[in-house]
């Protein structure tokens, strides 16, 4: 199968049963369409689970840092706007978290009764959105893709979400749609900068600006028909962009805009302060599956715009404002913390913790550009961008799964009163068991999946500034504080004192059979977290090395007195950048 | 030159050059007399007034399309028609066919909500063609005269097709109102016309051009002597600009709009959305780019006829008159500027409205401050990437053809079925009559402007051709023009949730609605989606047809 049609089938397969539900009779099929959907969300599991563990030829080669499985076809020809896909290990490991998350979603969605089809068919569209946006690489059809995501989620927090449904979903359609026109406008600058002819052919085909599959042998004839136009030729192509960006053909003014508009609206999604309030309104009133979605993989796309787009597009924007985007990473762990500790709602509290933890991904995606000032040293930058990658899987896994737990309670007692809880490990042992499991991975603790993203993190902060540092590992104090507390009040305890006491009942096989998957992933990532670094290091490691080679050539550094001493005293190579480099074993690992 | 010599050349001219290309507009001329005399002999009497209508603007629409076809639509030469009075080109074929389309439609529409069967259908039609007409001759107008009659012929059957529902005040009032500030700016648009003609001396257009570029009139406004041909000058293109903002309903000559298509009936208040909207963005267009811009390719008449002049001065050919650039830029800066206002206008009323009509109404208007910002665009840019703007306009407007007569045909056959135009009224319709509310889901979003339906490719056109115009000024429209698209979500995301998120009315009964209406709504709304989809048809078209306009 042409990567094409493989990567084809695995954005548009959801689409394509959506609309052969909109056939089936709605009435009396509920059922039915719950097991098609799930079927489907399974299906596409399964292809992104054959593209990792190679059994199709579409397979996806880890240590493998390029693009893969690259392919285009022109789409809107006026504009030079291709139908661009591939993937990486950035996009690759966000791919199989979204297929995995939306499966499970499905799964925890018996418990949606009302207008059952119209929720399968929304739920079907949504995850064609997500999907496309990890794999487009053309920065138009990224925007499609981002933009298709917003209607389908508007309407699920809208129609099937609590008593304040209606004010949660156009707040977040708001402010997602207000962070994407200002993306848009970002887009379109960037686009008249562009040009095409700065490229040299080779780079043309690198970046899939020509296809050299679609046009067998013409590759050099069409790269040389762009090389030789006598007007700008711009385009699009995300990858020729990020070569354009590093090779100064956007000015630094340019850059400085684009950035800072691209990162509001990536920052919005991911969500931080202060950008963040739409997060706890539409996690409160969302139904339980679709919290899954938003927490798993919706907030993941602004860590994933960040990394593929604002630093690699425009370096210059990142290098300067570096300071600023770490900054509001940790002011977004703090806050996050903080209001965690203050909710009485079950899920509001465990939204917040979510805007707490996505705040270790901006930061630790913040920290590697202006390292070289203290020390310039590439592997603390891996660490902070393994570190903020890993952390987006990580909380992937463990916010879904969080939750999911909240969800399961709420649809016996009908309340999320953190405060009438209490009691619930002997009536719901194995719930509560696995309850601790995934509050634990998102706490943090050590061999759980939460610790290893949390802790690369902040390695990767203490080479950057020690105060960021510092303040981000106290936040471990509060986040500790805020889930244990949780726990004690919810699990522990005498007796439930609460509402619906007859309703609690133990964990059903289909709620468990959710929640397995979730906590086995947690503690394996945990233990073997080299199964995922294994995966997105090659690239993340690219990114930095091209990174660290545009600073270098673009910001000359001081040389302060100490290190110029240093290298006239022993004449050898042993500055620091070696050891360091010894010490970090991202760096090294991986190379295959 | 004889006089016989002159005769035999306007015969020529007219005859073989000119009536061969007007053949739609006289097709409309006599369906609308063969439905006159329908009143009047037995035997005409016995067609249906609508099958009559249907097949005069059906033939009219078929001979719009060039023989060259649609695809190589840029192909066509440039063609003045009735020695300069109008002009056959590419944008004149597009817009006519844009025009044409929605009369048919809308003639379907009347048909299957019973709109013409309640009023004298003969009337109704002979109004609509006669509305399409004026249109249709707005859209090709290339003297200063015919814009004048272009935007009264289109505009008096409008004023009574506002009013046709009988024994409704509001009616009366909104044809009332119409009719009271088109002719009031209509007055002023003709006084502008008589001071620009004046000054220059010519009323053909590319003459104009060519008279305008001669004058220089940024040295004129440098010397700092004349000050009075400046301020004529300047008087003239405002008040030319308040007939067309009329036409546009752009603020402030706006007020009419909400009130007449609340008062007029929903068919008739999308016809003049949509219809009259694009007929006058042309006349905007032929006004402003084709005068300001240099026009190239200048032989008028292609092929062995010499036409002759009348109008027209062929002497005037100075090609060595730098383009009045500074001119043209002060134009974007007026039409940016109540771009701006218009857009933002419209969006911010719209959202207190309850009448779903009312609410459209400030849609189109904000719709019209989009567009516009297209037109400053281009003026901004020059020669250099005009194409471009006109382009990103021509694809807008042909997909709000199909999104905004969707909707107003969805409110006309929900206001039979419901009895109610009121939003509120609207709640929990899903449940009823699920596919008529998932295409007005589909319109609204494409309304709005979001990927991946047709409206997303209309925005992201003239958002390009801000961003290519690339100043400041253009980036500040882009970025009006883009909050605006987040204000817009509140509202039109409003009517989406009270259809399908609020609960029903207790009060209303089964909603029927029957296998036509859908069917004319499905071939509405699917265009939104497929064009947003796969644009490319489209735009090869309206970029053949820009490029052509605007010159190579």
């Amino acid at each position: 199968m042409s990567p094409l049609l493989f990567l084809t089938v695995l954005i548009f397969l959801p689409t394509a049963v959506a609309l052969v539900l909109t056939l089936v009779p709605g009435k009396g099929n509920d059922d039915g369409i719950r097991y098609a959907t799930l079927a489907t969300t399974i299906a596409v599991l399964l292809m992104t689970l054959a593209m990792a563990f190679g059994w199709t030829d579409v397979a996806f080669e880890t240590g493998e840092s390029s693009m893969q499985h690259l392919t285009s076809v022109p789409w809107i020809p006026t504009f030079r706007i291709d139908y661009l896909l591939g993937t990486d290990g950035i996009s690759f490991p966000l791919i199989v978290l979204t297929t995995a998350i939306s499966a499970l979603a499905m799964a925890a969605s018996w418990s949606i009764t009302k207008h059952v089809k119209a929720y399968c068919i929304l739920f079907l569209l949504l995850e064609t959105g997500m999907l496309g946006v990890f794999l487009a690489l053309d920065f138009f059809l990224f925007y499609v893709f981002w933009e298709v995501m917003l209607l389908p989620m508007y309407f699920l927090i809208g129609v099937w979400g609590g008593p304040r449904k209606e004010y949660a979903a156009i707040k977040f359609f708001l402010y997602t749609l207000l962070g994407s026109v200002l993306m848009l406008v970002a887009i379109l600058m960037l686009y008249f900068a562009s040009d095409l002819r700065t490229l040299d052919p080779s780079q043309l085909i690198a970046t899939g600006v020509v296809s050299a599959s679609l046009t067998e042998g013409d590759g050099a004839a069409a790269a040389e028909a762009i090389l030789s136009a006598a007007e700008p030729q711009h385009t699009f192509n995300m990858l020729a962009m990020q070569q354009m960006g590093q090779a100064g053909l956007f000015s630094k003014s340019l850059q400085m805009w684009a950035f800072v508009l691209l990162f509001i609206g990536f920052a919005i999604k991911v969500p931080s302060v202060p950008l963040h309030t739409w997060l706890p309104d539409a996690h409160v009133e969302a139904p339980t599956p679709i919290s899954m979605i938003l927490a798993g993989v919706l907030l993941k796309m602004g860590g994933y715009g960040i990394i593929r787009i604002c630093y690699p597009i425009c370096p210059e924007g990142g290098y300067e404002l570096a300071m600023a985007v770490c900054t509001i990473g940790v002011v977004s762990m703090v806050y996050g913390a903080f209001a965690a500790l203050a909710q009485t709602d079950f899920k509001r509290m465990v939204a917040y913790s979510s805007v707490s933890h996505m705040g270790y991904v901006v930061l630790g995606l913040g920290v590697w550009s202006a390292n070289w000032q203290t020390d310039y040293v590439t592997g603390y930058w891996k660490f902070g961008m393994n570190g903020a990658m890993f952390q987006m899987i990580a909380h992937g896994i463990s916010s879904a799964g969080m939750f999911f737990m909240v969800g399961v309670i709420y649809d016996r007692v009908h309340h999320r009163n953190l405060n009438e809880f209490g009691g619930l490990f002997r009536k719901m042992p194995v719930y509560s068991g696995m309850a601790f499991g995934i509050f634990f991975a998102g706490l943090g603790l050590p061999a759980l999946c939460g610790f290893i993203g949390e802790a690369f993190v902040l390695f990767g902060t203490w080479k950057y500034s020690i105060t960021l540092a510092v303040i981000a590992a106290a936040v471990v104090i509060l986040t500790a504080a805020y889930i244990l507390w949780a726990l004690q009040r919810v699990y522990l305890g005498a007796d439930y004192r609460g509402p619906h006491a007859e309703g609690i009942a133990p964990i059903t096989a289909r709620e468990f059979s959710i929640a397995a998957p979730l906590l086995a992933l947690a503690i394996l990532f945990g233990v073997l977290p080299s199964l995922l670094l294994d995966y997105m290091a090659p690239s993340v490691n690219q990114t930095v090395d091209t990174l660290a080679e545009w600073t270098e050539a673009n910001k000359p550094r001081p040389d302060s007195p100490a290190k110029a001493e240093n290298k006239q005293a022993d004449g050898s190579l042993a500055t620091p950048d070696a050891q360091a480099v010894s010490l970090v074993p991202i760096g090294n690992e991986v190379s295959p | 030159m004889t006089f016989q010599t002159i005769i035999d050349n306007l015969a020529t001219d007219t005859l073989d050059v000119s009536v061969p290309l007007f053949r739609p507009e006289l097709v409309l001329c006599v369906t609308m007399v063969g439905m006159l005399l329908g009143k009047v002999l037995p035997i005409v009497r016995k067609f249906d007034p609508f099958v009559i209508a249907l097949a005069g603007s059906a033939l009219a629409l078929a001979m719009a399309i060039p023989k060259v076809g649609l695809a190589n639509i840029g192909e066509l030469a440039r063609v003045e028609l009735f020695t300069g009075m109008l002009v056959y080109d590419a944008l004149t074929v597009y817009l006519r066919i844009v025009l044409l389309a929605s009369t048919l439609v809308l003639i379907l529409l009347s048909r299957i909500t019973g709109l013409a069967d309640r009023f004298d259908g003969q009337d109704y039609y002979t109004l609509l063609l006669g509305a399409t007409l004026g249109m249709c001759i707005m859209a090709s107008a290339n003297h200063l005269l015919i814009v004048f009659l272009g935007v009264e012929m289109a505009s008096v059957p409008c004023y009574v097709l506002a009013g046709m529902v009988k024994n409704s005040r509001r009616a009366g009032e909104a044809a009332l109102k119409y009719a009271i500030y088109g002719a009031g700016t209509a007055g002023i648009m003709l006084y502008g016309i008589t001071l620009l003609a004046g000054l220059t001396g010519t009323a053909h257009l590319p003459t104009l051009a060519t008279q305008l570029a001669r004058m220089d009139i940024p040295a004129l406004a440098a010397s700092g002597e004349n000050n009075g041909i400046l301020l004529a000058f300047v008087l003239s293109i405002l008040m030319i600009g308040v007939g067309l903002a009329f036409k546009l309903s752009a603020v402030p000559f706006h007020f009419w709009c909400p009130d007449v298509f609340e008062g007029a009936t929903a068919e008739v208040a999308g016809y003049l959305s949509v219809a009259s909207k694009a007929a006058a963005l042309a006349l905007l267009l032929r006004l402003t780019i084709g005068v300001v811009m240099p026009l190239a390719a200048e032989p008028q008449v292609a092929a062995s006829v010499a036409p002759v002049q009348l109008v027209a001065s062929t002497t005037v050919t100075d090609n060595d008159a730098k383009p009045p650039l500074s001119g043209s830029r002060f134009l974007a800066l007026v039409v940016g500027i109540v771009a701006v206002v218009t857009c933002t206008f419209g969006n911010l009323a719209a959202y207190g409205q309850t009448n779903i009509k009312r609410m459209l109404a400030y849609s189109t208007i904000a719709h019209a401050g989009y567009m516009m910002m297209a037109v400053a665009a281009a003026l901004w840019m020059g020669p250099a990437g005009a194409a471009d703007a006109v382009d990103a306009l021509l694809i807008y407007l042909g997909i709000y053809l199909f999104m905004n007569l969707g909707a107003f045909a969805i409110v006309a056959v929900l206001r039979n079925a419901i009895g109610s135009e009121q939003i509120a009224d609207y709640g929990g319709l899903i449940r009823q009559c699920p596919l008529m509310v998932a295409s007005m889901v589909v319109i609204l979003v494409g309304l709005i402007g979001l990927p991946p339906l047709a409206g997303w490719i209309g925005k992201f056109a003239i958002f390009l051709s801000l961003a290519q115009a690339g100043d400041p000024l253009m980036i500040g429209l882009l970025v009006v023009a883009g909050i605006n698209t987040v204000i817009a979500l509140v509202y039109y995301m409003n009517v989406a949730r009270v259809m399908c998120i609020d609960p029903e009315p207790t009060t209303r009964g089964p909603v029927t609605i029957g296998l036509w209406p859908v069917s004319l709504v499905m071939v509405l709304t699917i265009p939104v989606v497929v064009l947003g989809i796969l644009p490319a048809g489209l735009t090869e078209i309206t970029s053949q047809v820009a490029r052509q306009f605007v010159g190579p």
